[in-house]
């Protein structure tokens, strides 16, 4: 199954059905699997100058185009873009939606060939690695034996690690954003609230709602409001709702009082709109199991060690407290004794995590820097 | 801020114009696997890339300097020379260099003796404490000196661990460490070989450049000793 379309002559959405079946790393095999993707600019002639970037957790393959879903911009227009950071005059950006994704990837909301039903729970439990796989597959389908760059922010950056670590020989630089190479156990523990929320929803029936023609919304509204505070930090949230009321006065009941609850309230509301709940409960159990120095005995310079010849550049932000500056760092020392070209730096905001989403002049220009210099590297 | 801006503390030149940064061009091979330690906005990185086409790493502690370093396509990192030289793995550099940051670091000790185990040779300069202007400044207005190159009062100042020329010496015979080259520096004047062991350049020499090497090296050295220019 091959859909293509192309919204304007340098951009290609699709889906494309692997040409063999995926193994997991739980020991079990996915028969069809198909990947949901964009492309913006064009491959050149040598191949050479292709880019894939990785989304995080609730983020999707449209990274610079229209989402059909929401009718919104792409979730980084800031840096893609003709004249952007990532260049699509420059380089032929590849997105994906991930594996276990609900924009058009295979996930437990696909229909399970054997029984001709949605997946549901029945969908095996999926890693990041698995991710990184049919990306892989995904890549040599369309052409592209070796990428510029693998570049993701997040769960984004946790996928651009794996592919260090497995596929070292198809990159020529990395760009991990507000990432870490593991979960931990407060990352763990938000995911596990956001999971019950979900699970505690009577529409969520077992995971079975799709065949039901019901939908978990209440759950999914709830996962994502606890997941949201961790996205911000706690000065922003301060400054932009501070105490404000929503309406002069008190309710004296359980409505919306403060600002704060109302905007949480929206980002819940119009989360559950695009987003399937299985989908969340698939993707925060892959990142829970990552644990990136898991495959070379708990060191993770082994497990990098093969990624010697990439460059790195690793940005972490300031007031990040889901994955902090000191996890970066762990990765940065890593790389280091593995003997990699790295760069990084703490860039300073009060935005939190989801600073790297946004225009951060000191993030532009560095990423700006470090494109360039190995753009020259090779040859681009 | 204390390790990292090294570089900032003399006077602003054109980096090719600093006579410290021109010795240290001259002294690293063309290239050499270079880290420089306190490498501040990444200009001798540059000139050592522009001219001895090194491959260049960099440590930095301040961000801005950081930022700077990559928008010029340099591969610096975010960190300091007391946290962050244990990770490399042995001789995974041909030279480490600390300009003017030695007297900076909370273990100068500790520094030395990993710039030592990751690179083959290290190039270390610092003000030296036992300039005339520093002995004369204390003696005469009993105060913390206040010379060209520590200007910055006592309460401000980075540099925590003030040495003279005869105390690194015998730090570095205390660390087995070779000096393959000596000589004198400061911003605008040209490099001058100087006898370390001289209590005469003690008193002479505003700062101080080394080049080092263990002793215990396997690789016999390129540099005969006082020989800058090989």
């Amino acid at each position: 199954m091959t859909v293509l379309s192309s919204p304007r002559p340098d951009q290609t959405e699709g889906v494309l059905r692997l040409n063999q079946p995926l193994r997991l790393d739980s020991g079990q095999m996915l028969r069809e699997v198909d990947i949901a993707y964009c492309t913006y600019g064009h491959l050149n002639a040598d191949r050479s100058n292709a880019v894939l970037i990785c989304h995080a957790l609730t983020g999707d393959q449209y990274v610079a185009s229209t989402n059909p879903t929401t009718g919104r911009p792409g979730w980084w227009p800031v840096m893609v873009g003709p004249g952007r950071t990532f260049d699509t005059d420059r380089y032929f950006i590849i997105s994906t939606n991930v594996l276990g994704g609900c924009m058009g990837s295979t996930g437990p909301s696909s229909i399970d060939p054997d029984t001709g039903e949605p997946w549901g729970l029945s969908f095996p439990v999926i890693t990041i690695a698995d991710m990184a796989r049919a990306q892989a597959m995904l890549i040599s389908q369309l052409g592209v034996e070796t990428l510029f760059c693998v570049a993701g922010g997040s769960m984004g950056g946790m996928q651009a690690l794996e592919w260090a670590r497995a596929y070292p020989d198809r990159m020529y630089a990395c760009v991990l954003l507000a990432t870490a190479p593991r979960h931990s156990a407060q990352n763990i523990a938000f995911h596990e609230v956001g999971r019950q929320a979900i699970m505690a929803d009577p529409d969520w029936r077992g995971g079975d709602y799709a065949k039901l023609g019901v939908r978990p919304e209440k759950g999914l509204a709830v996962a994502r409001m606890a997941a949201h505070i961790t996205y911000l930090s706690e000065p922003a949230l301060q400054r932009k709702f501070g105490r404000e009321l929503q309406r002069d006065g008190l309710s004296w009941g359980f409505d919306a009082d403060f600002q704060v609850e109302s905007y949480l309230r929206h980002q819940g509301a119009a989360f559950v709109d695009r987003f399937d709940a299985n989908s969340y409960l698939y993707i925060t159990r892959a990142l829970d199991y990552f644990d990136l120095a898991q495959s070379a005995g708990g060191r993770l310079a082994d497990a990098l060690s093969p990624a010697a010849d990439v460059r790195f550049c690793v940005l972490s932000f300031s007031s990040d407290w889901l994955y902090p500056t000191s996890e970066s760092r762990v990765i940065v020392r890593a790389l280091n004794a593995a003997g990699a070209r790295a760069s990084f730096v703490e860039i300073e905001s009060d935005k939190g995590h989801d600073a790297f989403l946004l225009d951060e002049p000191v993030m532009r220009d560095a990423l700006n820097g470090f494109l360039d210099a190995a753009g020259a590297a090779r040859g681009l | 801020m204390h390790t990292g801006n090294g570089h900032q503390m003399v006077q602003p030149l054109y980096a090719a114009d600093r006579e410290d940064f021109r010795e240290i061009v001259r002294l690293v091979r063309p290239g050499a696997r270079v880290l420089d330690v306190g490498c501040g906005s990444g200009e001798l990185l540059q000139l050592l890339r522009d001219e001895k086409q090194i491959d260049g790493r960099g440590i930095e502690i301040g961000a801005e300097g950081v930022s700077a370093c990559l928008a010029k396509g340099l591969a610096v990192i975010q960190g300091d020379a007391d946290r962050d030289l244990a990770e490399y793995p042995p001789m995974s550099f041909d030279y480490a260099i600390l300009s003017q940051t030695l007297q900076a670091v909370r273990a100068p000790k500790e520094v030395l003796s990993n710039l030592l185990r990751l690179a083959e040779r290290a190039i270390v300069s610092f003000p030296n404490f036992g300039h005339w202007r520093v002995r004369m400044s204390l003696v005469t207005t009993g105060r913390m000196p206040d010379t060209r190159s520590l200007p910055i009062p006592w309460y401000e100042t980075p540099n925590i661990h003030l040495c003279t020329l005869r105390d690194f010496t015998e730090l570095c015979a205390e660390l087995n460490l070779r000096i393959e080259a000596s000589s004198a520096v400061s911003a605008t004047a040209p490099a001058r070989s100087i006898n370390c062991q001289s209590a005469m350049e003690n008193w002479r020499s505003e700062s101080a450049l080394f080049l080092l090497s263990r002793k215990s090296a396997a690789t016999p050295p390129t540099h005969r000793p006082g020989d800058l220019f090989a």
